[in-house]
């Protein structure tokens, strides 16, 4: 199933069964909440293109001990509320999952207005803040039935980009591959490159799909030689901090891969912006070889 | 000395409105401050003293009124009230301001007991409000113009925030009888515009009056209706010249040596 459909999916069935549950949305993704906000309408609440209103909406009902999901696109989930955030969550110390779609280049040709690559960062710093990305469907419907059901604060960072295989979301890192040489950290759905670009390599991979708290301690484990290559689909080096705050007392080499940090003037579909930004497998490929030498 | 060192306790018998000065003074320093120097002195006042279904002892319950000051500016006459009405100390009072108080020139409800949303940044405790007013209807602590209720403070120039007429649209829009907006107007916005403040309000299609924000009757009378089907706006006009006591943040600065 698409991420985004699941979510919605999931979103509703946590509404019907739960009733200190709240929806809260700005127009987008209405068309799959009909059913749901007709039962509920209490609970199941669209605030129009309101954005500001939005993620404070959400938080005024977690003032009232209910656990609202909050949902638009990231861009203007994140990007244009970010204050909302900050105080309405962050600052009065309250709880909530905050469910973005469109991640960096899902609306590719709507251009750069619906493209978030700087969500991820922007959440890293909201004290206390989770953030979880999801590689599929599965994923999407583990990690909002977890993070509703547990407090604090949670983005959920729902994308079109998909891995083959989906990893149970236990807040820790799972190694998929195990080698002898260096170490790629894939968080979210950039793995099945990783695993392609690696493909027949003593390379270690291991894969994230909670983003924050960053699992150290795996990381920690599987390092074997100095070398870790970071692959994020958001923002390049956007989890470069947690990798050095890990690896503090190792010495260690960091190659960040990611989204690059410029004004990116491009229309096209997903896959191309993936390729353009050196994030499909023979782009990783090439970086990982200006890197270091990869033994077979 | 934090708040949770603090070895003082709140009263226990409630202190008047003529005590405020007093406990003002405790934080200006300066022995003669009137009320008339604080512009939502007088609707603070009446909230607690008249209103809100609030008190120290239930100031957790689910089925409890709010209070959002959301300008959070000026809070001296809040920490006042609060403190009048027992949900803290009075010995808080002369540290305002200092490292380890739990009293800012912004309220933080994380270190003040009574302190419903933490403000200061323009333009958030109506939208909080909104949500809040959602909640209380959704788990059925309020039904129709009764229950649990959330009032909102606003100055007039925190309505030059757009965020303020999101809220203020869709409140009217989804028939939020549990939420009151008292608008403490006292000509403080740029490009203010006679009367606009009542009729942006209205024209959303809120229930809307206009008072005297000194006149404790005039304001009990506003508050504590509550128009069945819609939000209710009160306009509490603070007409006099008032010197607001000003408190910029403070941005500490290293001498250089």
């Amino acid at each position: 199933m698409n991420p985004r459909l699941q979510f919605a999916e999931t979103a509703a069935d946590l509404v019907e069964t739960d009733l200190s549950v709240a929806l809260v949305y700005a127009e987008i993704s209405g068309q799959f909440f009909g059913e749901v906000e007709r039962r509920h309408p209490d609970r199941v609440i669209n605030v129009g293109i309101r954005e500001q209103l939005l993620v404070n909406v959400g938080a005024g009902l977690a003032l009232t001990g209910m656990r609202p999901i909050v949902h638009t696109f990231s861009s203007f989930l994140v990007e244009r509320a970010f204050e909302q955030i900050k105080l309405g969550f962050g600052h009065q110390d309250v709880g909530g999952v905050l469910v973005g779609a469109g991640g960096s280049f899902d609306a590719a040709g709507a251009g750069r207005t619906h493209q978030a690559p700087g969500d991820v960062a922007l959440m890293d710093t909201v004290p206390g803040a989770h953030i979880h990305a999801p590689g599929t469907a599965v994923e999407v419907d583990a990690v909002l039935r977890r993070t509703v059901a547990s407090d604090g604060l949670h983005y959920v960072r729902v994308a079109g980009q998909t891995n083959a295989d989906s990893f149970p979301v236990t807040g820790k890192l799972h190694v998929v591959r195990r080698g002898w040489g260096p170490t790629v950290v894939a968080m979210g759905p950039t793995l099945d490159a990783v695993l392609e670009a690696t493909a027949g390599t003593d390379a270690t991979v291991v894969y994230a799909n909670t983003i924050r708290p960053f699992d150290a301690r795996t990381l920690r484990e599987v390092l074997a030689t100095p070398d870790v290559v970071l692959v994020e689909p958001w923002y390049a080096g956007t989890s470069a901090h947690v990798i050095s705050a890990a690896l503090a007392d190792r010495p260690h080499r960091l190659l960040s891969l990611g989204v690059p940090r410029t004004e990116f003037r491009r229309y096209g579909t997903p896959e191309e912006h993936i390729a353009a930004h050196g994030l499909d497998a023979a782009g990783l490929r090439a970086a990982l070889d200006g890197f270091v030498s990869l033994a077979a | 000395m934090t708040a949770t060192q603090i070895e003082t306790q709140p009263r226990t018998e409630g202190a008047g409105y003529d005590d405020l000065p007093a406990l003002i003074s405790l934080m200006s320093g300066d022995e003669k401050h009137s009320a008339a120097a604080h512009s939502t002195l007088d609707v603070v006042w009446v909230l607690y003293d008249r209103i809100l279904d609030v008190t120290p002892e239930t100031a957790g319950d689910p089925n409890r009124d709010r209070f959002y000051l959301s300008k959070g500016h000026g809070p001296m006459a809040y920490y006042a009230t609060l403190a009048a009405k027992g949900f803290i100390p009075d010995e808080w009072l002369p540290g305002w301001l200092e490292f380890d108080s739990p009293l800012g020139s912004h309220p933080d409800r994380n270190l003040v007991p009574g302190v419903e949303i933490s403000s200061g940044s323009l333009g958030h405790g109506l939208p909080l409000a909104v949500g809040t007013a959602l909640g209380l209807r959704a788990q059925g602590l309020s039904t129709s113009g009764a229950g649990a209720r959330v009032v909102v403070l606003v100055g007039d120039a925190e309505l030059d925030e757009g965020s303020n007429h999101e809220a203020l649209e869709l409140a009217a829009a989804l028939g939020l009888d549990n939420l009151t907006v008292v608008v403490v107007d006292n000509r403080s916005s740029s490009y203010a515009v006679g009367g606009r403040v009542a009729d942006r309000f209205r024209t959303e299609g809120w229930h809307t009056v206009t008072v005297d924000g000194r006149d404790h009757g005039q304001l009990e009378t506003a508050l504590s209706y509550r128009p069945a089907g819609r939000p209710n706006a009160v306009v509490a006009t603070v007409i006099e010249p008032v010197i607001e006591p000003v408190i910029e943040p403070v941005i500490a600065t290293v001498e250089s040596k």
